[in-house]
C-alpha cells in the first residue's frame, strides 16, 4: 500500500513555485490543488506508478523508433533463429540476445519486444479513449441525475443497475462477433479497435456515474450552493462553477482506476479473439497464442502476463495515490 | 416481506426483458445500423458455404424482412414457444426454451448448452466460496490491525492480485503446479456425481485462479469497510456496555462492513461469468465460457445468442437471490 502520509509535514513543507508565483507575497494561501500535489510528491510509490505509466505511453507513441533500433519490425519472420525440428528459439530465456532483447515468439520467430511495443498502441489508445468515453458519459448522466433528481435521476439510476447486473464480457463479446467484416464504414483493425472502445466505454460510464450523482447529491444541499441559487444562479451555472469543480477531484481518481480496468478489459477480450487480429500484435492477442505453448516457450507468455501486469499495477498504485493525495481522509 | 419479494420479482422480469431487447438489439439491430443488409444478416446464420436457397429461407424463419417489431416479437416468441426450423434436408423442432439452432452444427443450441452448465456452475460456485471466506477474512484482519505487517503484506498481494488478468495467472499456475512440479497433473473436468474427490482435485486450480482476483478485491473493500465502520459512535457505545470485543466485532462491526460487500458479491456474480469465460479457456473446461469462445471462432452466430441469453437470465436470478440473502442480513431493506 501507499506509505502514510503525514499531515502536519505536508503543512510545514515549503513549495516554492507557489511562493516565486504569488509575485513577492511571503504568505500565501495554497490551493487544493496545491496541497494535493505537495502530498502526492512526498507518495513514492505513487510517483513510481507515475514514471511506468509515462514511461509506457512514450513507448507506445516511439514504438516504431524504438523497434528500428533494437527487435525490428513487429511482423518480420526471423526463423533461421528457430530450432528447425521443435520450431522454438534456440538458446535460453526464449531466444534472448541483444538484437531480441525478450526472445522470439515460436513457430513465427518475431521479435516479442517489437510486439509488446506495438501492443502498447492498442492497449493504450484502447483503455485512454474508452475511459475518456465513460467518464464524459458517466459524468454528464450522473450530474445530471444528481442536480435534477425526480424521474430523471430514477430513470438514469435504473439504467445503471441494469448496465452493472449485465454480464460485461459475455457482451462485449457478443457485439465484436456480431459486427464483423464491415460495419459503419469501417473495416479490419480500425473497426475492431473502434468496437473495443465504444464497448468498453459504454459499459464502465455507470461506475464513474454512480460516484458522481453520489457527490452531487450531497453537495447540491451545501449552503454555497443554496447561495448561489438564493443569488439568482441558473442550473447551467450552478452545475458548471460550482459543482463541477468540486467534482474534479473524485473524477480525476476513478478516471485514473478505471483505466487499469480497461486495459484488463481490452488484454481479455483480445485473449478471447474480439480484439484486433494477427498480425497485428496486442498484448492479450500474444497471451492466446502462448497459452497452448507454455510448456516448451514459457517465456512468450512470461513477457506479456508481466507487461499487463506492470502496467495496470502502476495505474492503480497512482490512482490509489491521487486518491490518498486528494482525500486524506480515504487512508 | 412480501412486497419486497414480490416488487423484486417484478424487477427481475422487467430485466429479463430489457436483456432480451439487448440481445436483440447486438444481433440484430446494431448489425443493421453498421450497415449490413438481410441477406448478409441471414448469412450469418447459415454453414459456411450457403446457398441463396438457405439464405432466403433462414431470413424468413428469422423474420429479417419483416419490421423491427415483428422481428423482436418473433425473437421472443421463439424463445417460449418454440419454432420451426428447416436445414433443407429435415424439418426440426426446436421446443421451448428454445434459444436457437445452429446451422453450423446442424443442432439445437440449448441441449448442448445444458452439458455444459454444471462445469460452469462448479467453477463458478466453488470459487465464489473461496473468494468470500478468503477475501472477507483477509480484509477484517487487515482492518484490525491496521498498519501491521501483515496489513502491509496482505495488502500488497490485494494490489497484485487486482493488477493480474486471470488468464495469465491460470497459465502461471498450470507450468507451475501441473508441468514444472505436476501435483495437478491434466486438469479436466469430473462430473460431481461420478466421484466428488476427483471433482474437487481437478477443479482446485481453476477455483484459486478464479478467486484470486476477487479475493484480492473483497479484502481491500472489506478493510475500507471494516476500518469505517469500527470508527463509528455506536461501535463505541457497543464496547461502552461491555460487550465482548469478539461480539462487537462479528455482530456490530462485521455485520453492518458486510452490507455493501454483498450488494457488490450480487453485481459481481454478472463480472463473475466473465473471469469463468477466461478461466475456462485457460484451463480447456468445457463450460459455458468455452462453448462462447469456440462459437465465435466458428462464427456461429446462433450459439452465441444462446449463451448470451442464458448467461444473462443466469445473472438475473444470481441477482434474485442476493437480494433475498440481503433482507436477511440487514432489516432495513425488508419494507
Amino acid at each position: 500500500m501507499t506509505a502514510p502520509i503525514e499531515t502536519t509535514g505536508v503543512a510545514r513543507e515549503a513549495h516554492p513555485e507557489a511562493i516565486a508565483d504569488a509575485a513577492g507575497a511571503r504568505i500565501e494561501g495554497r490551493s487544493l490543488g496545491q496541497i494535493a500535489w505537495a502530498r502526492f510528491r512526498r507518495d513514492r510509490v505513487a510517483m513510481a506508478g507515475g514514471v511506468v505509466i509515462i514511461f509506457m505511453v512514450l513507448v507506445a507513441i516511439f514504438a516504431p523508433l524504438i523497434t528500428d533500433v533494437i527487435g525490428g519490425g513487429p511482423t518480420e519472420y526471423h526463423d533461421d533463429l528457430l530450432d528447425p525440428v521443435l520450431n522454438i528459439p534456440t538458446g535460453s530465456f526464449g531466444g534472448a540476445s541483444w538484437d531480441h532483447p525478450l526472445g522470439l515468439e515460436p513457430v513465427n520467430g518475431r521479435d516479442i519486444f517489437s510486439r509488446i511495443c506495438y501492443g502498447a498502441r492498442i492497449s493504450m489508445l484502447v483503455a485512454f479513449l474508452a475511459t475518456l468515453l465513460s467518464v464524459v458519459l458517466g459524468v454528464v448522466l450522473g450530474t445530471v441525475a444528481g442536480y435534477f433528481g425526480g424521474w430523471v435521476d430514477g430513470l438514469i439510476s435504473r439504467a445503471m443497475d441494469v448496465f452493472l447486473a449485465f454480464p460485461l464480457l459475455l457482451f462485449a463479446i457478443a457485439i465484436g462477433s456480431s459486427l464483423q467484416g464491415e460495419a459503419f464504414g469501417l473495416h479490419g483493425d480500425t473497426l475492431r479497435i473502434t468496437v473495443l472502445i465504444f464497448v468498453i466505454g459504454f459499459f464502465s460510464w455507470p461506475y464513474i456515474a454512480r460516484i458522481v450523482r453520489g457527490q452531487t447529491l450531497s453537495l447540491r444541499e451545501r449552503e454555497f450552493v443554496e447561495a448561489a441559487r438564493s443569488l439568482g444562479a441558473t442550473d447551467r451555472h450552478i452545475i458548471f462553477k460550482e459543482l463541477l469543480p468540486n467534482l474534479v477531484g473524485p473524477i480525476l481518481v476513478y478516471s485514473t482506476l478505471l483505466i487499469p480496468t480497461n486495459i484488463l478489459f481490452e488484454a481479455a477480450l483480445s485473449y478471447l479473439g474480439v480484439g484486433v487480429q494477427e498480425p497485428t500484435a496486442s498484448w492479450g492477442g500474444m497471451l492466446s497464442a502462448a497459452t497452448p505453448r507454455y510448456q516448451d516457450a514459457p517465456m512468450f507468455m512470461v513477457v506479456p502476463g508481466v507487461t499487463i501486469f506492470i502496467t495496470v499495477l502502476a495505474f492503480n498504485l497512482l490512482g490509489d495515490g491521487l486518491r490518498d493525495a486528494l482525500d486524506p481522509r480515504s487512508r | 416481506m412480501i412486497f419486497y419479494l414480490l416488487r423484486r420479482l417484478a424487477g427481475a422480469v422487467v430485466l429479463l426483458l430489457i436483456v432480451t431487447m439487448a440481445v436483440f438489439a447486438i444481433f440484430f439491430l446494431i448489425p443493421r445500423l453498421g450497415g449490413a443488409t438481410s441477406d448478409q444478416l441471414a448469412a450469418r446464420y447459415v454453414g459456411k458455404s450457403p446457398t441463396p436457397a438457405a439464405i432466403e429461407q433462414v431470413k424468413h424463419s428469422l423474420g429479417l424482412d419483416k419490421s423491427v417489431p415483428v422481428q423482436y416479437g418473433r425473437f421472443v416468441k421463439g424463445i417460449v414457444a418454440g419454432k420451426d426450423y428447416d436445414t433443407g434436408v429435415r424439418k426440426v423442432h426446436c421446443a421451448p426454451p428454445c434459444l436457437g439452432f445452429s446451422f453450423r452444427n446442424n443442432l439445437e443450441v440449448w441441449p448442448r448448452l445444458q452439458d455444459r452448465i454444471p462445469v460452469t456452475l462448479s467453477l463458478a460456485a466453488g470459487a465464489a466460496v473461496i473468494w468470500l471466506l478468503a477475501g472477507v477474512s483477509i480484509g477484517v484482519i487487515s482492518a484490525l490491525k491496521r498498519g501491521s505487517l501483515w496489513d502491509r503484506f496482505s495488502m500488497g498481494f490485494a494490489l497484485a492480485g487486482v493488477s493480474l488478468p486471470p488468464f495469465f495467472t491460470g497459465l502461471v499456475a498450470l507450468a507451475l503446479f501441473s508441468y514444472q512440479w505436476p501435483i495437478f497433473k491434466g486438469v479436466h473436468y469430473v462430473p460431481f456425481l461420478d466421484n466428488p474427490a476427483s471433482w474437487a482435485w481437478n477443479l482446485v486450480l481453476p477455483w484459486l485462479t478464479l478467486a484470486f482476483l476477487y479475493a484480492a478485491l473483497y479484502a481491500r473493500l472489506t478493510r475500507a469497510g471494516m476500518l469505517e465502520t469500527m470508527s463509528e459512535d455506536y461501535i463505541r457505545t457497543a464496547r461502552a456496555k461491555g460487550l465482548r470485543e469478539r461480539d462487537v466485532i462479528v455482530k456490530h462491526g462485521l455485520r453492518a462492513a458486510l452490507t455493501p460487500i454483498l450488494t457488490i458479491f450480487g453485481m459481481d456474480v454478472g463480472l463473475l461469468l466473465g473471469g469463468a469465460i477466461l478461466t475456462e479457456q485457460v484451463y480447456s473446461l468445457n463450460g459455458v465460457g468455452k462453448f462462447a469462445v469456440e462459437a465465435i471462432g466458428q462464427q456461429d452466430l446462433p450459439e452465441v445468442l444462446g449463451v448470451t441469453m442464458i448467461a444473462a437470465i443466469f445473472v438475473i436470478l444470481a441477482n434474485l437471490v442476493v437480494d433475498l440473502l440481503y433482507a436477511v442480513v440487514d432489516p432495513r431493506v425488508r419494507t
